[in-house]
């Protein structure tokens, strides 16, 4: 019987192994990572860090001060 | 405030521009996910290497569908937290539940079996991969699940409480919220369209290769499929509607009355099938609100309640407080002007609750907290100074919802003959109406995605300008941001989104082409 570090170490390799040989051998699959290598790097690297800030964080670091401004923002679009 | 109405125009246009274009993406998902999951079960029965291949052709194009519109979504959320923080923060953990769960549970699951059906071919038994590709396919549905679940919430709020303290809508009953009615047939009616979606789209590729006559044999067994999941899919989207119709004359019988450009209503009355409004014509005037129209007797007191002889408000006898029960009986209600007064009381006890918190004063503020429930069912009538400016846009909502009927009703048609032709081939096949039948059916891949997001606009503009409603607008859902800012971020958007759905139909085109020129029937796993 193996010991249950190799069993695990062999699960971890196993899977490595599978998405390896998955990415190796994939045709179409080379381009659509490509672009949702892009889609994602634009989305989060550009996107949300210059122009999707969290627009509550910007207004307080606090949750009660967060929920201060919304009130308050309701009480004076009445 | 017309910095303001620009940022909500604004916000509003840039989010609908990303939700159009991710839902052009998800239905497919939706609706190919179980296509595929059919044919391979078809294989796993019977090890004919034919199905395989023709599993194989359709999940190719389920990846690229899949890995060009996978994320699109989480742009919305984006938006949630700049341009709609308000809203945001209002919503609490009513959003936040679902929304997590679809993360943590239903993209993960996605994510992890897609892996498996696309890399697993040799490499798993056929047993686990055939269960990872109806994995994939039904953790997409539990991913439409909970975002459903949140819009629905959004379009009839139960479940929750408001706590002027947080300024948060609190959850008391989270099987409320999943098992409302307008959850229930939301998501039923959207996953379904999903399947129809996906069923016109098989359908009208087979019968390109028909007409090209390019494998043959895989092109009828792909339409023996896919019309089988496309009739189901628009079969079942068509009854839920009648669902969905009847769950909206209850909770937004404002937007029923829209849809219908009902102002006055009836008992008995009438469904406008054609129809040509009159644009001149606004609430509480005594213009004819169409120009021309061809009704169906009794049509809407059908749809509504399913009495013929029921009673349907317009907009004009909701503004004045007429309604009417769930069994289509006449009731006075309160109207839009008490409504706007209540709301407005509401929110003068929201500043009074403010003051005496910021003065100590929690007995006061306590007791201000028990007035604010009474009234907070009108809350956000108390924003709007007069009742006209709480109606939808009816010719946007009057129109999407005659172009999904006629062509959801032209697709039920057009896929049942597609049903009956792949089972019954000697009814196609040398026949003068062959190939306009596969010109049809290429027709039809555009027209059910305008069929698709017609469905959307109706559900979203005919609840305007609620973002949550009744209790919520959108001019105070919005962020006090610069309406410059979001024009950029709007057409930014416009550009990433169109390369997108450029890039999905041409490699599609590229792969479809190429692989039609293939043998598909035989493969190898």
């Amino acid at each position: 019987m193996k010991p249950a570090t190799n069993l695990k170490k062999n699960l971890f390799q196993r899977i490595w192994l599978f998405y390896a040989d998955g990415f190796k051998n994939m045709t179409v699959g080379k381009t659509l990572w490509a672009i949702i290598l892009i889609k994602l790097f634009i989305m989060f690297a550009i996107l949300k860090l210059f122009f999707f800030p969290d627009f509550l964080s910007s207004q307080s670091d606090t949750e009660e001060g967060k929920a201060s401004y919304v009130r308050n923002e309701f009480i004076q679009r009445t | 405030m017309e910095e303001l109405i620009n940022v909500v125009d604004w916000s509003r246009a840039q989010f609908a521009l990303t939700a159009i274009y991710h839902w052009l993406f998800v239905p497919l998902t939706l609706g190919l996910g179980i296509i595929v999951a059919i044919m391979e079960t078809i294989y796993w029965k019977s090890r004919d290497e034919k199905w395989l291949a023709t599993t194989k052709f359709w999940m190719l194009l389920f990846g690229i569908n899949f890995a060009i519109g996978v994320a699109t979504g989480i742009i919305l959320e984006f938006e949630f937290g700049t341009n709609w923080s308000n809203y945001s923060w209002f919503v609490g953990d009513i959003f936040g539940a679902p929304l997590a769960i679809e993360g943590i549970l239903a993209f993960f699951m996605e994510s992890t079996f897609i892996a498996v059906m696309f890399f697993g071919w040799k490499k798993v038994s056929p047993k686990f991969h055939l269960a990872s590709t109806w994995l994939t396919a039904i953790g997409a549905s539990i991913s439409a699940l909970w975002i459903l679940v949140a819009n629905a919430w959004m379009q009839h709020p139960v479940g929750m409480e408001f706590n002027p303290e947080t300024m948060r809508n609190e959850m008391v009953d989270f099987w409320a919220i999943v098992t409302s009615p307008m959850a229930v047939y939301k998501f039923f009616h959207t996953v379904f369209s999903g399947w129809a979606l996906a069923g016109v789209f098989v359908v009208g590729i087979s019968g390109w290769m028909l007409l090209k006559k390019r494998n043959v044999e895989h092109s009828f067994r792909s339409l023996k499929v896919g019309a089988a999941v496309g009739f189901a899919g628009i079969l079942i989207t068509i009854l839920t509607g009648d669902g969905s119709a009847i769950t909206v004359a209850r909770h937004q019988p404002m937007k029923l009355a829209a849809l219908e450009g009902l102002y006055d209503g009836n008992h008995g009355q009438d469904l406008v099938a054609v129809g040509i409004l009159n644009a001149d014509k606004v609430p509480g005037d005594n213009i004819e609100p169409y120009h021309f129209e061809i009704s169906i007797p009794y049509g809407l007191s059908v749809l509504a309640t399913h009495d013929p002889n029921a009673f349907v408000p317009g907009i004009n006898d909701l503004i004045e407080g007429r309604s009417f029960t769930p069994d289509g009986t006449p009731v006075n209600t309160v109207s839009y002007a008490e409504r706007i007064a209540r709301g407005k009381q509401a929110q003068q006890t929201l500043k009074l609750f403010n003051e005496a918190r910021e003065a100590g004063n929690q007995a006061t503020a306590d007791s201000l907290r028990m007035v604010l429930k009474n009234d907070f069912q009108y809350f956000g009538y108390g924003f709007f100074d007069k009742p006209e400016d709480i109606v939808p846009n009816v010719p946007l909502t009057f129109y999407s919802f005659r172009v999904m009927v006629v062509i959801g009703g032209l697709l039920f048609v057009f896929l049942l003959a597609a049903l009956v032709f792949a089972y019954k081939r000697h009814l196609l096949e040398g026949k003068s109406w062959e190939k306009w039948f596969y010109r049809l059916a290429i027709l039809c891949i555009p027209l059910v995605y305008l069929c698709s997001v017609s469905g959307w606009v109706v559900a979203e503009v005919g609840r305007q300008p609620w973002t949550i409603q009744d209790l919520m607008p959108n001019h105070v859902a919005i962020s006090d941001i610069n309406a410059g800012y979001v024009q950029t971020t709007f057409f930014i958007f416009a550009v990433i989104f169109t390369t997108l759905l450029i890039a999905d139909i041409c490699i599609m085109r590229k792969q479809i082409s190429k692989k039609s020129k293939e043998n598909l029937d035989s493969a190898k796993l």
